[in-house]
């Protein structure tokens, strides 16, 4: 089942075009990771997708019973995130925003969402804990309930283990891996890191100069994937 | 002691002192309840901003002889909040740039206004009271205090129902437009809200220390407490503390209100920022 659509899209900012003519499908329970070197607009698509700007021209659209607005997010960690005085139960509670509409507060329905997500995630202990006096893997993982609140079947994720050391990246990692085959969540994960997106991913979506999209396998023989893959593996080496 | 008591009982006798207290009290509730999410967003200089823009509004009021300048001032400070807020993200200018422009602008040309017009013939003390804030927290009508009474009241209103929102939206304005809260809605909300604290605040602080008004209270509570709600709660107890003592004290010793509040608020900031280190350090 189809639940992403993107038809002839053209992205950029300031009328300014940087990426045109992509074409592509995400299907209910797909991994699909967004590579491509830096600046080719990776986190463009990423805001265009979500309905944060929109298309220079072409068309993204929602389908299978997805509405817009029902796509959880994990994005990068801003500035002002990083000294907010706010508890990890009041951020996770926060995921539940959209599902309020105009109502002011949250139900008990919301609670227990966000109750069950922290529980998830392992963060019952640090519900109390303020957000700022976590570690950067911590923090993750706060973000990704509280993107779980927002949605029940796509995720998208911004670069989501940029920051983190080995052992935690690969913690994050298999928890997302989890997410997609146990409670069956569309992942669409933007990466710079070509190795994990090779091991995980479905589905490959090369944006840059060339452009490719396929699944993994297609992706590892194609023209894309020679140029990119080296350097990116060899980067990893060096990490 | 009971000295100080005494006179103190003398002077809240007198109506105009408890209309003082009474105004001082909500103002400070009002701005400092939305003072933590401009410190948060970035936007501490807003306040200042808005309130030179109030000042010029002011200027342009007296050259026309408006004996009530509060409708005009009010529309033209939430108009220029509405157009900072906008411009916030995406334009050329960014924030900081866009709030200091505006300031140092307005602040300029209501002075030049004034400078050219003036009918008054202390144009220095007028200016330095719309500046410093004056003795007009003293000399305030009733009709005046229960206009603050009822805006206070709206203010604390929104607050409370748009509190979940305005977390979001303060959180992380991205996540929450890409999850279907309208962000734009609410930023447009909270400008026009803090536009009307502000003209409301004039009177006690003047326009050179309402952002003391907005930001000393949060900046305080974030010292010591961690979830959103205490601070929330925190900055308002704080805030409403130092300007009844503020007020208190510039009575019984007769100093500038607007500067005896902020003075206080430094005190207590101080004090925060203290117990803040220590328990950082015991834990």
């Amino acid at each position: 089942m189809t639940q992403l659509k993107c038809e002839n899209l053209s992205l950029g900012y300031d009328g300014k075009e940087i990426l045109s003519d992509l074409n592509f499908n995400v299907n209910a329970g797909d991994y699909l990771c967004i590579v491509g070197e830096n600046g080719s607009g990776k986190t463009t698509l990423m805001k265009t997708i979500l309905g944060l700007q929109p298309p220079v021209s072409g068309k993204i659209s929602a389908c299978g019973g997805l509405k817009q607005n029902e796509i959880g997010y994990l994005p990068q960690q801003t500035l002002v995130q990083r000294d907010f005085p706010a508890s990890v139960w009041e951020i996770v509670l926060s995921g539940c925003q959209g599902r309020c509409g105009l109502r002011p507060f949250y139900s008990r329905d919301d609670k227990e969402l966000a109750k069950n997500n922290i529980e998830k995630l392992g963060l019952t202990p640090l519900m109390k804990r303020c957000y700022r006096e976590l570690s950067g893997g911590q923090q993750q993982r706060v973000l990704l309930a509280r993107a779980l609140c927002a949605t029940k079947r796509m995720l998208l994720l911004d670069e989501p283990v940029s920051g983190l050391d080995p052992k935690v990246t690969q913690e994050m990692y298999s928890l997302i891996s989890d997410l997609n085959k146990k409670d069956k969540l569309t992942i669409i994960m933007i990466s710079h890191d070509i190795e994990a997106a090779l091991s995980y991913a479905t589905h490959i979506l090369h944006i840059g100069k060339s452009v490719f999209f396929g699944t993994k396998e297609a992706y590892l023989e194609s023209d894309a994937s020679a140029v990119f893959s080296k350097g990116g593996l060899k980067d990893v080496g060096i990490n | 002691m009971s000295e100080l008591i005494n006179t103190l009982s003398l002077y809240l006798k007198y109506p105009f002192v408890r209309y003082a207290l009474i105004v001082g009290v909500l103002v400070a509730l009002c701005s400092s309840l939305f003072g933590v999410t401009l410190v948060l967003k970035r936007f501490s200089f807003i306040g200042d901003g808005l309130s030179h823009v109030a000042f010029g509004a002011m200027a342009i009021a007296a050259i026309f002889n408006l004996t009530n300048d509060m409708p005009l001032v009010l529309a033209i400070t939430v108009i220029s909040a509405i157009l900072l807020l906008r411009t916030g993200q995406n334009t050329k200018i960014k924030g900081d740039a866009a709030i200091a422009m505006i300031s140092v602008g307005a602040l300029a040309i209501g002075y030049l206004l004034m400078n050219i017009f003036s009918t008054s013939s202390n144009l220095s003390g007028d200016v330095c009271t719309t500046l410093f804030g004056s003795t007009s927290i003293l000399t305030l009508t009733k009709t005046e205090v229960w206009l603050c009474i009822i805006l206070s009241i709206i203010v604390v209103a929104i607050f409370i129902i748009f509190y979940n929102k305005i977390f979001s939206v303060t959180f992380d304005e991205n996540f929450a437009k890409a999850t279907g809260t309208r962000a734009n809605l609410y930023n447009l909300l909270i400008a026009v809200v803090i536009a009307v604290i502000i003209v409301l605040a004039m009177n006690l602080v003047g326009s050179l220390l309402i952002s003391a008004l907005v930001i000393f209270p949060a900046l305080s509570a974030m010292r010591i407490f961690k979830s959103f709600k205490s601070v929330t709660v925190c900055s308002a107890i704080v805030s409403v503390f130092c300007s009844l003592l503020g007020i208190l004290i510039s009575i019984l010793a007769s100093t500038p209100v607007g500067s005896t509040i902020v003075a206080v608020d430094i005190v207590v900031f101080l004090i925060f920022a203290f117990i803040g280190t220590i328990a950082g350090r015991m834990s």
